[in-house]
């Protein structure tokens, strides 16, 4: 089991500790209410040093980028970032991922740690014809994210930068917490804005210090991974492996947004199609319409047959009640339809709904 | 950890407070801080004869779903409705108002199977 390098910081707080992805994370602290309730009203920190990093370089970086990753990555300027996934050959996606223009010709592309190999070995495949200099960085970096509303007042005190001058998805590179040649990101998966800090290991610790100290007027904890799953629930964020896997199409997954047609890339002939013709199945947010609560693997049912799938599913601690994503076909789609959740012997009534469910 | 010596306990991390032919259940401090934040108690078999072992209702924390089952034999006689609206008692009071059921025992002879708080202890390596 590897170790992010907060593990004895995480263990001191009490944290309780689960297996992720090959690492040893938090889950809670706390309560995964209470720290819910900090991201959405204040400002928590998530140690997320188990995300993997590659940089790409040299003047065929963004041919290869272009060429791996659906979105078109040739909009980016250096101190954007851009959300986009890799489709794979047979229809489904290999890993969605955030990519970083950090300098003219270096992209760094921020991977699921569960995926790490597997995109490693993908995107080196598609290298062979690019030749960019690739390097996993994945050992060697941590990443915090520092999300909600008092994350920008919070934490102005620690950067010579002006950090409400970050837009959403732009990032610099510069100091932070005494550190220089820090990524801080305007990014985030809670749908409460803040930031995200890339840093080496051995900065991480002086990095999580002087994050706790500055925002100790602003009432800051630390946030489990129990918690950053409800919060992207409530936001309707895809997981990978819940709601995105290697045999999902990024259009059914309602990703069509950062799939782009203007240029070539793995699978995009056989996407095009699809868009043309139209997806038979589509990821929805329906919420349920009695006290119950629809986990991953639970059928979707209507008319008593099964139409699909649950992929994600939580009580909404900001909402109270349970929501969840699945895939219906596509006629059933529409907000409003009423769908069925089969919940142990019980058939429950829910609602296709719009996204986000939780509205900031 | 919090493990009161006058209950009885089973592997599955239920606490058993027998009163004659009335045992009263619920789940242990263990098991609560294992769950996390519990939302919902689900107990559909009020008035229902089980066996032992049998599935008698769910206990759902934020990010998990757990059965619960029957310490003993007999028949479902209470279920404590307050947790309907404050399923955190459970969290927060597991041996008091976070009880879950009352069960009216079938066979005592079972009494004998359940864990003491010495047994629980070594399940739970405490």
């Amino acid at each position: 089991m590897k170790k992010t390098a907060l593990n004895d910081t995480h263990l001191a707080l009490g944290a309780k500790m689960v297996p992720f992805a090959g690492y040893e994370m938090p889950v809670s602290y706390e309560g995964v209410n209470a720290e819910h309730e900090t991201v959405r009203n204040g400002v928590g920190v998530f140690d997320v040093s188990h995300m993997g990093e590659f940089l790409i370089e040299g003047p065929n970086a963004l041919a290869l980028i272009q060429k791996i990753s659906s979105n078109d990555a040739s909009k980016l300027t250096v101190g954007k970032a851009q959300y986009s996934c890799m489709p794979n050959e047979t229809g489904g996606v290999v890993d969605d991922l955030i990519i970083y223009r950090v300098k003219e010709e270096t992209y760094l592309l921020v991977v699921n740690a569960a995926n790490i190999e597997k995109d490693w070995n993908h995107i080196s495949k598609y290298n062979k014809e690019f030749g960019a200099s690739m390097k996993d960085l994945s050992e060697g970096y941590s990443l915090l994210a520092i999300q909600g509303p008092k994350a920008v007042e919070a934490m102005q005190s620690l950067s010579a930068h002006d950090l409400s001058a970050i837009n959403f998805y732009n990032f610099v590179v510069g100091d932070f917490a005494g550190i220089e040649h820090v990524i801080i990101s305007a990014t985030g998966y809670t749908g409460s804005g803040g930031f995200e800090i890339y840093c080496k290991n051995a900065e991480v610790q002086q990095v999580w210090d002087k994050v706790f100290e500055a925002g100790k007027a602003y009432g800051i904890k630390p946030i489990g991974l129990a918690a950053r799953d409800t919060l992207r629930l409530e936001m309707g964020y895809c997981l990978y492996g819940n709601d995105i896997d290697d045999s999902t199409s990024p259009l059914e997954a309602g990703l069509g947004w950062i799939t782009k047609f203007n240029k070539d890339f793995v699978n995009s002939d056989a996407l095009a199609l699809q868009k043309e013709n139209g997806v038979s199945k589509k990821l929805v947010a329906f919420e349920m319409l009695e006290k119950a609560i629809p986990r991953q693997g639970y059928d979707i049912v209507a008319d008593n047959t099964t139409v699909g799938t649950v992929t994600s599913g939580t009580m909404s601690p900001s909402l109270n009640k349970g929501i969840g994503l699945g895939y219906v076909p596509t006629n059933m789609a529409k907000p409003g339809t009423q769908i069925h959740i089969q919940i142990r012997k019980k058939t429950v009534p829910a609602q296709v709904v719009k996204l986000p469910f939780y509205k900031v | 950890m919090n493990i009161p010596s006058e209950l009885k306990y089973t592997k599955d991390h239920e606490w058993v407070k027998i009163d004659g032919e009335v045992a009263t259940v619920g789940i242990t401090d263990f098991a609560q801080g294992e769950l996390g934040d519990i939302v919902y108690v689900e107990v559909e078999t009020l008035d229902e004869t089980l066996d032992k072992d049998e599935v008698f209702g769910t206990v759902e924390a934020v990010k998990t779903v757990s059965d619960l089952f029957l310490p003993l034999s007999g028949e479902i006689i209470e279920f404590n409705e307050s947790l309907e609206d404050e399923p955190e008692k459970v969290n927060s009071d597991p041996y008091g108002e976070g009880w879950m059921i009352k069960i009216k025992i079938a066979n005592q002879e079972e009494v004998a199977s359940l864990l003491s708080d010495a047994d629980y202890k070594e399940v739970v390596g405490a």
